[in-house]
This record gives C-alpha cells, structure tokens and sequence, in this order.
C-alpha cells in the first residue's frame, strides 16, 4: 500500500501517539532468483533499484546489504551537494543529479530536507584564483549557476570568516548558490521505501560473500544467506568493491581509504552556507540540528577501518579554528570514518565490465554522495538496457586503457 | 593512528611517514610489445585487497628513506617490515585472520579489531 506523508498524516498520527505509522518496508527472506541483484544498500544502490522498477519496468529486484540500509559512507558523509565540476562529462553528470535533488522529495514523497544554501570554494594563492576562475568559465558554459566573488563578498555571505588575518588569507571564492545539503538517512529511507513499494526486495543483515561467474558470464551471488541467483548484478558497495569485484576475477583502478567527518556541539545558527577550501583542507557547513559538519581528507593510506588517524582532524580543525576564530572554544562531539574507493582520476566508474551481466556503480571516491540520484538514474539505464546512458558512457572502465580520463582532482575539492 | 617502525630510525608516528602506494610492482619488461590494455594495466591498477597488503613508505619527515611494510589493511595491523633490498616475504607467513570478503562481524563497522 502507498504510505503518503503529508500534514493530514502527522495530525491523524499523533492523535494515536504516533504509534501506527507502520513499518516503512518489509523484511522479506530473499527469493532463489531476482531478475537483478543490487549489492548494496546504500543511496546509490536503493536509488538504482527504484529507477528499475520505476522507469525500466523490472520488478523482480533484490537489494543486498551487508548492514542496515544506509550503514556505510551515504550516512557517513558530510552530506553536501555541488555540481561545478570541469569537464563537460562531470557538470552533466553532477547537473543531472542536482536537478533530480531538486524534486526529489515531492518524487519520492518525502522529505530530504534538501536545502540551496549555497557552496563556496574559497581561493587563498593566486593559483588558486586562476584555477578557480576557469573552473567558474567552465561551469558557466556548461550552463551551471557558479560565479566568482570578491573577498568583500564572500565576507559578506560569511561574516565570521576570517578573511586576512591568516596564514593564507582568502582573496576569493567560487560561488554555486544551487548547491547545499540534504539529510542523507532519509535519501536511503525514501529510495527505500518506494522500491519496496514498487515490489523490490529489500534484504538486509545478509552478506555477499561472491559473485559467482561462469565463462565470463555472472550466475549469482553467494550470500550469508545461501545462493542467489541473478543474470544482472549491479554492485554498488563503495570502499568495498573491489574485494566483490576479485571475487568474479574483474580487476578495478580503486583504492579504498578512510574518509574521516566530524560534528561538534549543536549551537544557534551561524553559518547558513557550505564553505570548502581545498587549499587549507577544511570544509563546514551547519546542520537543522546546529551541529557544525566538518570533513576532512583522507589518510595517506590504504585501509578498511572505519576511524582515520588524528593527525588528519587535527589538520582540519586547525584550519577551520584559523578561518573561524568563533569556533576555537567549541567542543567536537563525535568523529567517524567511511571506507572510499579513490579512482586515479578522481572520477567515478559506472561500467559494464569484461563478465557479462555484471555491472559496477564504483570510484566516487570522497564525493558520492551529491550525486546519489544522478548516479543511481544512470546506472538503473546501464543495467536495464546492458548499455551506459549518454551521461555515464564516458565514465567507462575502458578509459583507463584508451587514456580518456576525466580528471577531476582539482574539483573534487579538499579530500583528494 | 598507527606507529611505524622504521628499520633506519626505530618506532615513529605513522604521520611522519609517507605512503608509497603498492609494493613489489614491476614495469613491464617488454614496453614496446605492450597494449594499450596492458599499459593501463601497469599505469593505474594496483591491488586494493582488504586484509595483507604489501607497501611502502618512506620515512619523509625523518631520514628520508624508502623501506616495505606488509599490513592488514582491516585492522592496520603492521606485521613485518623489511627494507627495499630483502626478499618479499611469503604470503603463508602471515595469518589471514578474514573470514568473509568484509572480514567483519555481519553487522558493525571495521572497528572490531578496537572493540575486543
């Protein structure tokens, strides 16, 4: 049955003390077969099998997670959203996702508490102004909203920033007011809930421990909870696709590393916009809750733990403390790390591959999360269709042997 | 964190070192006869296993030198280093404490070597 939020709901539900709301999906015990399996349960893998069933018309569809939905990075990240990216081939793929978030509440019926407040990359070097000045060029003959501020403006936007009394002090900054934040739990709920809807199984608490091929051709997984079989596997498993990727013998251009993000004690609002800067490695914005959301970068090096090291906070938050003198008293409350999958040319790989009827939605490396509707509308294409939408064909995996690379290392901002 | 002793210094933080990426990759011998998949092969695809991994790092904020580390990548464990010239140790050597391709408890994050 349809569940619709609306006020009329939230009335009715309190009369009842807000205990029957009901059970957002089910629970179900994984079939023997699925027309296709998603491994993943993240927002990238939900969103895919929601596009399926909606626009492709597969119902028989199982989603595989390991965890609980939305476990890994899509309730990990520091939840901006952003589409000015160099090359043509990123701002329409990033664009593409930005116009899906636009309406993605009222698509799904509810709500993603998605808000435009607006993204600026700050430039504190002359190099840093001249690469973001052709960035902003660039994005503009793409079509996207960027514009260059001043500093006067940027201080403007930001008061509290601290514009001169710095190390590196900052002349400027690259402005996309479409941009913003989203409440990443709920893009995995509402994905969630309407494929369920739709008749996709959604199966949690299960582990792929494979993916079972036979003459470069996929039969199924093996799960913690038996064998599945499936002709198309799409999967979708971030900082660990390349170890389910070993499994049917596919090799990928990925290295997994820990992504660290930090919140600190709520307070009232005082920054009502995202501020990244890639040159002093810091970016914040503030939450409905109040909390400041912090990234940092990377670790320096391979792993699957889900901490990072302190000496990467430790970075971030001096940098932070330097450009916002206000927030040197405050406390962090909590600090966690997700598991990336870093592409060598900072871009994602939405791909068929070598083994028929496999599929990868991998790469995003430290920033997939702005493109969760994107991503996910493209790849339900490629898998339905067993070819890539005109928007991910140049984010094949055969760009690393013909040289065509998207390099994105200057727009995907501090974390690389 | 992780403290990483380097064979020419002893026991440092892990942040006065660099990662060097994957250990023991070899170019090819034969470039001339190589493809251009082959060349993409050797160029951008290294090894991403979660669990023994061999790497190396360099000690750049100390004495500057190169040196191999083998490490569980799901715990950060660092179980054997040895210098750039010493044979590559077996595999065998090592136990592979991993379970299942995610080497963790069927819910939970990659803390568990923390939590024990």
């Amino acid at each position: 049955m349809k569940k619709k939020y609306s006020i009329a709901s939230i009335v009715k539900n309190s009369l009842s003390n807000n205990e029957n709301w009901g059970k957002m999906w089910r629970n179900p015990n994984p079939k023997k077969h699925y027309d296709v399996i998603i491994v993943g349960g993240g927002g990238h893998g939900l969103g895919t099998a929601y596009y399926l069933a909606k626009h492709h018309g597969i119902k028989n569809i199982a989603v595989i997670e390991k965890g609980w939905l939305g476990s890994g990075n899509t309730g990990r990240n520091t939840t901006i959203i952003r589409s000015n990216y160099l090359w043509d081939e990123s701002a329409y793929l990033y664009d593409h996702a930005v116009k899906l978030w636009e309406n993605l509440s009222e698509d799904l019926n509810y709500n993603m508490m998605f808000s435009q407040r607006g993204v600026l990359n700050l430039a504190h070097n002359e190099h840093d102004i001249k690469e973001i000045k052709r960035r902003v060029s660039a994005n503009r003959l793409n079509g996207l909203d960027t514009k260059w501020l001043d500093k006067k403006e940027v201080k403007d936007l930001v008061p509290i920033m601290n514009t001169d009394n710095l190390r590196y002090p900052v002349l400027g900054a690259a402005y996309q007011p479409r941009g913003g934040v989203a409440r990443h739990d709920a893009v995995a709920w509402g994905y969630a809930m309407r494929a369920d809807e739709l008749g996709v199984d959604i199966i949690q608490n299960c582990e792929v421990k494979g993916i079972r091929t036979d003459n470069y051709k996929v039969e199924g997984v093996e799960t913690t909870k038996g064998f599945i079989k499936s002709k198309k596997i799409g999967v979708v498993a971030s900082g660990h696709t390349s170890v389910l990727a070993a499994t049917a013998g596919v090799r990928l251009p990925l290295q997994s590393r820990p992504l660290q993000a930090l919140v600190s004690e709520p307070i009232k609002p005082i920054i009502n916009t995202v501020v990244m800067s890639n040159a002093v490695h810091a970016y914040v914005s503030q939450s409905d809750k109040g909390e400041l959301v912090i990234g940092a970068g990377t670790d320096g090096y391979n792993s699957f733990t889900q901490r990072g090291g302190y000496d990467v906070i430790e970075e971030t938050v001096r940098a932070i403390v330097e450009l916002y003198p206000i927030f040197g008293k405050m406390k962090m409350l909590r600090q966690w790390g997700g598991i990336v999958d870093i592409c060598p040319d900072a871009s994602p790989i939405i791909s068929k591959c070598d083994v028929e009827g496999l599929y990868f939605n991998c790469g995003w490396g430290t920033g997939g999360f702005k493109a969760t509707p994107g991503s996910a509308n493209v790849f339900a294409h490629t898998i339905a269709k067993d070819e890539p939408h005109k928007i991910n064909a140049p984010f094949a995996l055969s760009r690393f042997s013909d040289g065509r690379l998207i390099d994105e290392h200057g727009a995907a901002a501090v974390a690389h | 964190m992780i403290l990483i002793k380097c064979p020419y210094c002893g026991e440092r933080d892990q942040s006065e070192f660099a990662n060097g990426g994957e250990a023991h990759v070899v170019r090819p011998k034969n470039p001339e006869s190589l493809s251009d998949k082959d060349w993409g092969e050797y160029v951008f695809y290294r090894n991403n296993p979660k669990g023994i991994f061999y790497e190396r790092w360099v000690h750049s904020h100390g004495c500057k030198k190169w040196f191999n580390v083998v490490r569980n990548t799901s715990t950060d464990q660092i179980l054997k280093v040895y210098k750039v010239n010493e044979k590559r140790p077996d595999l065998t050597e090592f136990e592979n404490t991993l379970k299942s391709p995610s080497g963790e408890p069927s819910v939970g994050s990659g803390n568990f070597a923390v939590k024990k």
